[in-house]
């Protein structure tokens, strides 16, 4: 079956982030206060504690939890809390309010239920910081699927943060950039399937390549 | 070949790009940095690296050093001392001779640009030169403020609170201010006698020079003879590790020699290896950069026991070399080891000794360790990410109230695409 024209007057333009971090002063000893916190901090703040791993520790799979899963495990050794915190499905929220929301409740529903809290060792205090995302033009721009397929091959990090991550939380576009332009060159198929693919559960290579052998499968299947 | 391009291998041309296209943004922008020295040191050391970077991007960026007499400067030890909590007198005359110093050179010194980047205490009153409307200064604060003595913060919050924006190195160095707070971690240079590649041969030529004999495997801390580097509790670690597991320790470093309270770690570090022919400690010139190289390539687990540290490059160093470490979760520590990720962090010498023993039975664990902690360093503790950061901090002072700033010339939304 033929599909859609593969070359549209719209090109997709790679975009890149790069990252600044503030600090905030804000610091908890314990889950009270990181609770406290948590209420009133803004929502860069909840963006890096839930996505600087990704960038920082790319080459790791699977990829270690959210910093406050990191924190309540190995510095309060509150391991239930840490589990169901590391366990929060990052994809499915479309917002940083309700992702924090989210974790929010999670700290509440476990505070419920313990009357002693264990408070972390000196030096060892959770440090509130905030992402400072700049976002960046690259050289590479794409009018074709092949063209598209092999920019991804060429891309750093910070475009594939940028179009998976900063476009859906924190410029709250819904979805990721890649399946929306597929879409708009009418590779329906192609667009659900980079849809459904859970970012987060990759290494940054790991995503980069399956875009890529979805975005061949895809050109093979045209070809016959 | 270019400066950066020298960094190609390590980082990749995309970041390399990143750079050249942030250094573009800053092409109009005049920048002026200032330290106390030109030579020696920390900041010297990175701002000689960094400079030339930087001008190679096209940023049009010029060096200064303030100029002070041996009575000012032994005012700034003293601060510099109380800044890190340990009790010192500052004396209204103390004041007035760093205020008399910094009116000299406000006077002497060309201080009309578009940023203005001031390293540590001595200069910081540089300040007073700001004109109005004109130029965004920066404080950048290498060392840890978080416990000082407070009325030497007090006498220099008077200039700090008038800065733009503030850089610390760590979270856990700073202060509440009032104004933002970057942070930006320090780095290692790849290229360095201390990071760069070594061949096999000139490994073992270090060890043989050395007699540190490679039969067996070899657990290591580079660090100076200090109390707060803990090497005696690194002794005791590795004799409890050495019950199980035959391992030779080697402990190098400096400081013995131009410091009296080194020289007494130093004795009870030999009287705790007690004559053991397993135990190493090797003195070493402050410029013996290669022989550390060459210590941390033939070793087969690194430790940085530190009972209080600073931020602790040593790891950084460690990771790079792909080599598992085993680290006190103190100072800047924790930004470089994630636990269990990318080495381990422990807090007693029964831990470590612990910890020892588990690397030492699974090396495969104990490689993936390293490999991760390699990687780790490449993504956040090279050079490159170091100059990036001063670039993306220039351009951040424009736009200080917003958490997303596009630097592409496009429409803000794009989504269209």
């Amino acid at each position: 079956m033929a599909g859609p024209p593969d070359t549209q007057p719209q090109p997709f333009s790679f975009m890149s982030t790069l990252d600044l971090t503030l600090l905030t002063s804000r610091r908890a000893r314990d889950l009270a206060e990181l609770l406290e916190h948590l209420r009133i901090v803004s929502g860069s703040v909840v963006y890096y504690h839930t996505h600087h791993f990704l960038v920082q520790h790319q080459y790791l799979s699977p990829e270690p939890p959210n910093d406050f899963a990191y924190w309540v495990t190995n510095v309060l050794q509150e391991d239930r809390l840490g589990e169901q915190l590391a366990a929060i499905d990052l994809i499915q929220f479309r917002t940083i309010r309700s992702l924090r929301e989210r974790i929010i409740e999670v700290i509440e529903a476990y505070l419920n239920e313990r009357q002693q809290l264990r408070v972390a060792p000196e030096g060892e205090e959770f440090h509130f910081r905030e992402s400072v995302s700049f976002v960046v033009p690259t050289m590479h721009v794409a009018r074709t699927l092949a063209e598209f397929a092999d920019c991804m091959e060429r891309i750093g990090f910070g475009s594939l943060t940028f179009h998976f991550f900063n476009v859906r939380l924190r410029l709250e576009r819904g979805g990721d950039d890649f399946s929306e332009w597929c879409r708009s060159l009418g590779e329906h198929e192609l667009a659900d399937a980079i849809a459904r693919l859970d970012p987060y559960t990759y290494t940054m290579d790991g995503l980069r390549k399956e875009v890529v052998r979805l975005v061949h499968r895809r050109l093979r299947e045209k070809q016959r | 070949m270019s400066l950066l391009d020298g960094f190609e291998e390590f980082v990749g041309r995309g970041t390399l790009d990143e750079l050249r296209l942030l250094g573009a943004r800053l092409k109009d922008r005049k920048i002026v940095t200032v330290n106390s020295t030109a030579v020696g040191g920390g900041v010297a050391e990175i701002l000689n690296r960094l400079i030339p970077l930087s001008r190679e991007l096209g940023v049009d960026i010029r060096w200064d050093v303030i100029k002070g007499g041996e009575d000012f400067f032994a005012v700034t030890k003293r601060i510099h001392n109380a800044l890190h909590g340990k009790a010192e007198t500052f004396t209204a005359h103390d004041g007035e001779v760093f205020r008399e110093t910094t009116r000299r050179n406000v006077a002497e010194m060309d201080l009309d640009a578009d940023v203005l980047f001031i390293h540590d205490p001595q200069p910081v009153g540089l300040i007073e030169a700001r004109k109005a409307g004109r130029g965004r200064w920066v404080w950048r604060c290498h060392i840890d403020v978080a416990a000082p003595q407070q009325d030497v913060w007090q006498f220099l919050d008077g200039y700090v609170s008038r800065y733009d924006a503030s850089v610390f190195s760590a979270p856990s160095f700073s202060r509440d201010l009032s104004l933002p707070q970057v942070m930006i971690t320090p780095s290692i240079d790849p290229l360095s006698d201390k990071n760069r590649e070594l061949s096999e041969g000139e490994i073992a030529a270090v060890f043989d020079r050395l007699k540190i004999p490679r039969d067996k495997p070899i657990v290591t801390q580079v660090s100076r003879f200090d109390r707060l580097k803990d090497p005696v509790g690194v002794v005791v670690a590795f004799r409890l590790a050495k019950k199980y597991n035959d391992c030779r320790l080697v402990l190098a470093g400096g400081g013995a020699t131009d410091d009296p309270e080194g020289s007494e770690v130093l004795r009870a570090v030999h009287e705790a290896a007690d004559g053991d022919p397993d135990i190493h400690v090797i003195e070493l010139p402050p410029t013996a950069n290669l022989e550390i190289n060459a210590i941390q390539r033939g070793s087969t687990v690194i430790l940085q026991k530190s009972l209080k540290e600073g931020f602790g490059l040593t790891v950084s160093e460690a990771l790079w070399k792909a080599k598992p470490v085993i680290a006190g979760a103190v100072g800047g520590i924790p930004l470089q080891v994630t636990h269990r990720y990318s080495g381990i962090l422990t807090h007693t010498i029964e831990g470590t000794a612990f910890w020892i023993k588990q690397l030492l039975n699974a090396p495969d664990f104990a490689r993936r360790l390293g490999e991760n902690g390699r990687e780790h360093v490449r993504t956040n503790f090279l050079l490159a990410r170091h100059l990036r950061e001063y670039l993306l901090l220039f351009l951040f002072l424009e736009h200080r109230d917003e958490r997303v700033i596009r630097l592409d010339a496009m429409a803000p939304d794009r989504a269209s695409l």
